[in-house]
């Protein structure tokens, strides 16, 4: 392993503590810092890697870049450069060659295709506003504390994709009635030959949906490397995991997957809110599939100095659905409406306004709550999962009021 | 399906509208380097030695202390799951050198 021996010459040669090495680091401001409970939530912003601005780093190496939770403020859509970043293994192809790219379907087909770049842009296109969240999202607030990237609030980000209908890129290579699942995978490769490539599955019904994708395009422009560049597939309403980026191949299957990435890893409890004991066994494990309603406040960081009757601002997104309503409260009893801002779709991030309850002067907490078109409200205790999947217990915001 | 039965009731907004196709253009990046190494510890020669070969080194100093347990789950998963060719004397000494360093006292 070419990687081992250059890591070995390093570790003779260097000195340096890890938080003071990398050079993303050098010109970083005071660190922003994560309140997790236990600690530990200091992270250093890092400015160098390609396509992206200033992100929280969560990890170097397999990349995992956060969005700075102020990015957020008052934008519906995410920008390209501010947009999370997660990867499982550290080989990821850093040239992309669109003329020689191809997407191959293949396995329980009528015809093995091969569709370059230019046989997908002339497909009918699609376009679609849509949140793509981690499924660790929040993970790092977990108590008790779970392994796994320590993420804040901001392993999510909305955009506006474009490109074409999965169901009509199949369709391409015709499925075969005896297909159950659709595997997708990507360029990205085990670091260890041997390792489990990362792979997802989707049924078939699911992937032959309408608003099920492989987005050609982000925010009206290439995806980021780091993002998926050339395509990605969209899942919308669904979390990350599904959301296989640099997607080069499409294997239709007549059996369920049973590779580890569907029948071991990214499980949650089937049960409400995939919430368990610490320690609690007997669980029926399942692969996690929709998101849940969440809503933040933006505009205010915490440990603010608020007036009554001042303006709020956040955004909400209703999960695999839309936002009904998202509601303020300053004492957790009484409920406010806020104002919906402008509806992008049900996918979408939707940005909220309102005013500041009145409150007595002193320290509190703002409370922020959506419930999605299904009647969905988000939970006031925190779910808990050995994994630190699902979270969306409604945020508070501690605020003095003055 | 339950989950997809749920999905359809939903109301979508695709628009079908011909947009412009972006131009696809050869990329190619770089990634910024990472030569970051663990803080001194018992065994942090064999730590930096096999962990550094996958991952960077705050993918753990980013964890919360966690218990012995956890450390020996996450060392294993390491190896029977990713396969890092790390071997059985090698991982009990990353094992001490992170409850040393990085769990609960």
């Amino acid at each position: 392993m070419s990687a081992l021996s250059r890591r070995a010459v390093i570790v003779q040669t260097g000195s340096m503590l890890a938080l003071a090495a990398s050079p993303s680091l050098a010109a970083a401001p005071t660190p922003p810092e994560f309140a997790f409970p236990g600690g530990n939530g200091a992270r250093p912003l890092a400015k160098d890697f390609p396509q992206k601005g200033t992100m929280m780093l969560q990890r170097s190496r397999p990349p995992l870049l956060e969005t700075p939770f102020t990015d957020f403020d008052g934008e519906v859509f995410t920008p390209n450069e501010k947009f999370f970043v997660r990867w499982h293994w550290s080989v990821i192809p850093t040239e992309i060659d669109p003329a020689t790219f191809r997407l191959k379907i293949h396995g329980a087909v009528e015809r093995e295709v091969s569709l370059s770049l230019s046989d997908l842009q002339k497909l009918p296109q699609m376009e679609i506003a849509a949140v793509n969240q981690c499924s660790g999202n929040s993970r790092g607030f977990f108590e008790p504390r779970v392994p796994g990237a320590q993420w804040g609030n901001g392993g999510m980000g909305n955009a506006r994709w474009t490109g074409v209908k999965l169901s009509d890129v199949l369709d391409r290579a015709g499925v075969k009635a005896s297909a159950v699942q659709a595997r997708f995978t990507g360029m990205d490769t085990p670091t260890v030959s041997e390792g489990a490539t990362f792979q997802k599955s989707l049924a078939i019904a699911h992937a032959r949906q309408p608003d099920v994708m492989i987005a050609t395009a982000m925010n009206g422009k290439p995806l980021p490397l780091l993002n998926g560049y050339p395509i990605r597939l969209i899942v919308p309403g669904w979390y990350s995991t599904y959301w296989i980026k640099m997607l080069n191949d499409i294997e239709l299957l007549d059996a369920p997957d049973d590779r580890y990435w569907m029948k071991t890893a990214y499980l949650i409890p089937d049960t409400p809110h995939a919430d368990m004991k610490p320690g609690q066994t007997g669980l029926t494990m399942v692969p996690i599939n929709r998101m849940v309603p969440r809503s933040f406040i933006t505009s205010l960081a915490a440990g603010a100095r608020v007036k009554a009757g001042a303006s709020l601002r956040g955004m909400a997104m209703g999960g695999d659905c839309g936002v009904a309503k998202v509601e303020i409260s300053a004492d957790g009893a009484s409920w406010h409406a806020a104002k919906l801002g402008k509806d992008e779709g049900p996918y979408s991030f939707r940005i909220w306004t309102a005013q500041i309850p009145a409150g007595a002067p002193g320290p509190a907490a703002l409370l922020v709550r959506c419930t999605n078109t299904k009647g969905e409200v988000q939970p006031d205790t925190p779910n808990w999962n050995a994994s630190g999947f699902m979270r969306n217990v409604i945020e508070r915001l501690p605020v003095t009021v003055v | 399906m339950k989950k997809i039965a749920i999905a359809t009731t939903c109301f979508l907004t695709v628009t079908a509208a011909a947009m412009a196709a972006p131009a696809f253009k050869p990329l190619s990046v770089e990634l910024p380097p990472d030569v970051a190494v663990f803080p001194d510890g018992p065994n942090v020669a064999v730590v930096n030695r096999n962990c550094l070969a996958c991952h960077s080194a705050d993918m753990v100093l980013d964890q919360p202390l966690l218990p012995r347990a956890t450390w020996v789950a996450e060392v294993t998963k390491m190896r029977n799951v990713y396969k890092a060719p790390v071997t059985d004397a090698d991982a009990a000494l990353i094992v001490d050198y992170l409850a040393a360093t990085h769990s609960p006292p």
